[in-house]
């Protein structure tokens, strides 16, 4: 096994263009597995932890563009205020030794769909930044997952960085698993409302092959916040429709059954967490002062 | 591949480290720090707790070559007399295999906040495992070493 360790960023992106196969690392929380339980033995890999700025975030163009080596931990103590959804997520994400290594640029790496940070990137619309020494390109996250742990990635590209408007209203975000900590998703949901462009954002995670949208639940919940005039009324959204926009969120998802669940129980499930984190976003925006 | 890396204020070397090899591992093979234990090598069970460079991490999460030039303490570096005192007195150590991993973590927890909740020192030790299931006076060692019972 070869071992790389660029101290910058161009380096990195050099030495990926002569070692296509060289894996990266950062905080190790997916590639250490595979490595210590022999799933996975690389030929090269690459630590991504010397390039400073990887792990830095800026204001960029409107939005937050923030780079694939910043840490759960940094992200909710840093951008928590910013970015509610994705800070709900991290938190469910192992546990304080993990957040403190683990890295929304490893989780888009691994691209399971399991993965946390991939419903509320979805439910905003987020911009993965990929980077080679050809170029630098943007790629839309509902884009970007292409199949179970595969992504639109060449094999020269690295992730630089992610990026997301700050949030303009209320996010939700909820998992199901076995325990609050340390849980591998059965199925989780993200919600995002705008009340700048009265758009709400959606996200499944862990039902389907990739992490997915729900575009009919999203046109369904908007046509109602708009019908009935509900963004300036601040009024309850009715209960037909709440539960409407789940069932809607759990036929959009593809699940299969296997060892954390059955697709039945996702799809239940699933129509549940939607109607509730919508309830909980919709309480937020009309309650807020 | 040579690994130069300071462990508890010393520093220690290793000569023909193989490149997937773990942080874990080369305390533990190399350089006779058995504190840190290896058990679940996925980052689940927390028993290899240790601070890199200040921050609390699994060890066997960590490859060897990233702990190049960094600063480790184990829990046989570790200033943790308060909260070990703390683990006798509570009775918080069974078969003991846990404990050094629990150690870090709740020293790590009490200093950012030195006077948790229940609710934070639960969620602080949740990467923690101790499979004799004695969470109950742990939790009280937690609580006992910040001075809150």
């Amino acid at each position: 096994m070869e071992f790389f360790q660029p101290a910058t960023w161009a380096e990195a992106l050099q030495m990926k263009a002569a070692h296509p196969e060289a894996v990266p690392i950062a905080g190790g929380t997916d590639v250490m597995v595979e490595i210590n339980l022999d799933h996975q033995r690389p030929a090269a890999i690459m630590d991504l932890n010397r390039i400073r700025e990887l792990a830095e975030w800026e204001r960029y163009d409107g939005m937050l563009r923030i780079g694939a080596g910043v840490t759960y931990t940094r992200l909710i103590d840093e951008l928590g205020d910013r970015l509610p959804g994705l800070a709900m997520a991290s938190r469910t994400v192992g546990s304080p030794q993990i957040r403190n290594r683990g890295t929304v640029g490893g989780n888009l790496g691994t691209a399971s769909p399991a993965g946390d940070a991939h419903p509320p990137l979805l439910a905003t619309d987020a911009i993965v930044e990929l980077a080679s020494t050809s170029g630098t390109r943007h790629v839309a996250i509902h884009e970007f997952f292409t199949g179970p742990k595969r992504n639109a990635m060449r094999k020269d590209e690295l992730i630089a960085a992610f990026l997301v408007h700050p949030a303009t209203g209320p996010q939700q975000f909820s998992k199901v698993g076995t325990r609050n900590a340390m849980v591998i998703a059965v199925c989780s949901f993200a919600v995002s409302l705008d009340p700048t462009h009265r758009s709400v954002g959606t996200g499944i995670g862990s039902a389907g092959p990739t992490p997915l949208r729900a575009p009919r639940a999203e046109h369904f919940i908007e046509d109602v916040l708009l019908d009935e005039n509900l963004w300036n009324r601040k009024a309850e959204v009715s209960a037909s429709a709440l539960k409407r926009f789940g069932d809607l969120v759990a036929r959009a998802a593809k699940p299969i059954d296997d060892v954390r669940g059955t697709a039945a129980y996702r799809r239940h499930a699933l129509a549940v967490l939607a109607r509730r984190c919508m309830t909980w976003a919709w309480n937020d925006y009309r309650l807020a002062a | 591949m040579r690994v130069s890396t300071t462990v508890n204020g010393t520093p220690h070397v290793a000569d023909d480290v193989w490149e997937g090899e773990s942080l874990l591992y080369l305390l533990r093979e190399r350089f006779a720090l058995f504190g840190s234990k290896n058990a679940c090598e996925q980052g689940e069970c927390g028993s290899c707790s240790v601070y890199l460079d200040g921050t609390l991490v699994c060890a066997c999460l960590v490859l060897g070559g990233q702990a190049n030039g960094r600063e480790i303490v184990t829990i046989e570096g570790l200033d943790g007399a308060k909260v070990q005192q703390a683990f006798v007195v509570a009775g918080a150590v069974q078969c003991g295999f846990c404990t050094p991993g629990l150690v870090v973590a709740a020293h790590d927890l009490l200093n950012r906040v030195p006077n948790p909740t229940d609710a934070q020192i639960r969620e602080a030790l949740a990467g923690n495992i101790c499979r004799c299931t004695g969470y109950a006076k742990i939790i009280d060692a937690v609580r006992l070493a910040a001075g809150s019972a």
